[in-house]
């Protein structure tokens, strides 16, 4: 099953295509890591797909609406069936309780409702005594786990992480990661990744999409595209040979 | 002294209730000619307080203006009614650039965790109230300062509307340097006592927030 779909997708900027995928399709319930070098449209897919970016031509499927050039971006209903991740955690100045309830409010749920699933998740993350703390002042591993959590207290069935762990230590990225795998066994959660970690690629994800200077290279489950990669420019890029 | 905060601050509240919200819209609204909405504002935000003060007195004039058969010409009223204009574009313009200065990702993580665009707006604004709030000192300052559209609209009239800044003018034009100086100094004074007190607001607001 497909959980999102893009249909001849460009995007471009100052009349260079930063973005051209003929179809992909992402799978419910799985994780797909997207991987490439710098600059090569990841994040804009993301951007696009989360409908913060316009496609210029094409359209992203998700359930029965198409977000194309026309549209102004995601109705409400599915806007709030996804959630968005980003490299630097934006933390609202709050408290880290006021932080991870801010999508569950956004939904006008009781404030009881509000209060056990924040105090739950925030156990989950490990910053159950540091609710009432202001979030700006946490280190950033604590300020990505928050953001991770504020984006899972609301149950998406899609989550967007554009390098969600790309300045962690490796005791930040393995509680993340541990918290990503977590949200996909437990919440059913479609997770579509960016990141630069092949290692993390490897141990997070189901599928994988090698894309470069915009356009997909290639796709496929984790094993094949790091065990049986059929392109030249996958096997260079994960074995580190690419010269860019 | 009293008749100076008062004029001062009803004006600046008036200016805050419409200069925020306005300065938050073109912060976060794109719509055809924001450019030259910015431009003017930012334009007005330098207006000469005679100016402001020679259009109010032609409105509110008896025989020349569009309300002047209200009456209000040498009254606080249209003292207040002048400070709020040199006050608005002040008090939107900053409000704009402290929403602009707010990071975009606040805005698009609002968006992304499916905040409605109202509380999207809430949102940015909180982000940035430490901006706007700063933004109500600055118009303080410069309508308790202000002396020019005061004298015109209000006529420095003894008991009425007869403020710390025209009595300052006054005296000097009399020659009594001393008194004017002394006016100055209080002037000050109020002026510090005021901003010691805003001041101590948002430091408030920094910790408990």
């Amino acid at each position: 099953m497909t959980v999102i779909k893009l249909n001849n997708l460009k995007k471009i900027y100052d009349g260079i295509t930063v973005l051209d995928i003929e179809e992909l399709e992402f799978e419910t319930g799985k994780i797909t890591a997207i991987i490439g070098p710098s600059g090569s449209g990841k994040s804009t897919m993301l951007s696009v797909i989360n409908g913060i970016t316009k496609p210029d031509t094409g359209s992203v499927s998700f359930e029965d609406y198409e977000f194309s050039p026309g549209s102004k971006t995601y109705p409400q209903d599915k806007r709030r069936k996804m959630a968005m991740i980003f490299q630097k955690p934006v933390l609202f100045n709050t408290s880290v309780f006021n932080n991870i309830a801010y999508g569950l409010a956004a939904r006008k749920i009781s404030k009881e409702e509000i209060s056990k699933s924040v105090r739950d998740i925030a156990v989950t993350i490990g910053l159950e005594n540091k609710l009432e703390q202001k979030a700006v002042t946490l280190s950033g591993g604590e300020g990505g786990r928050v953001s991770i959590a504020r984006a899972l207290v609301i149950k998406p069935k899609l989550l967007l992480m554009d390098e969600p762990t790309a300045s962690l230590d490796p005791k930040n990225i393995s509680i993340i990661e541990n918290i990503i795998m977590n949200a996909k066994k437990s919440m059913d959660t479609s997770i579509i990744i960016v990141t630069h970690n092949m290692f993390q690629a490897k141990r997070l994800a189901d599928n994988v999409v090698f894309i470069l200077d915009g356009k997909i290279i290639e796709h496929g489950t984790c094993d094949q595209i790091f065990n049986y990669p059929e392109n030249e420019q996958t096997r260079a890029f994960i074995h580190g040979d690419m010269v860019f | 002294m009293f008749l100076s905060l008062e004029v001062t601050f009803t004006a600046l509240v008036f200016a805050a209730i419409f200069g925020i919200p306005l300065g938050v819209l073109i912060g976060l609204k794109s719509f055809p000619g924001k450019k030259i909405i910015v431009n003017l504002t930012n334009t007005f935000m330098s207006l000469p307080p005679v100016v402001v003060g020679l259009i109010v007195y032609i409105l509110l004039s008896n025989q020349t203006g569009l309300v002047g058969d209200h009456q209000l010409l040498f009254t606080p009223t249209a003292m207040i009614i002048a400070q709020f204009f040199l006050a608005l574009p002040l008090m939107t313009g900053l409000t704009y650039t402290g929403i602009m200065n707010v990071d975009k990702l606040y805005r698009i993580s609002a968006v992304s965790l499916g905040a409605a665009p109202l509380k999207v707006a809430l949102t940015v604004v909180g982000e940035a109230r430490f901006s706007i709030y700063s933004s109500f000192i600055v118009v303080f300052g410069r309508l308790i300062a202000e002396v020019g559209a005061v004298m015109m609209v209000g006529g420095n009239v003894r008991y009425q509307t007869r403020v710390m800044t025209t009595a300052i003018a006054m005296q000097k034009g009399m020659g009594e340097f001393q008194t004017a100086m002394a006016l100055g100094i209080i002037l000050l004074l109020l002026a510090f006592v005021v901003n010691g007190a805003m001041e101590i607001v948002r430091s408030w607001g920094r910790v408990t927030q």
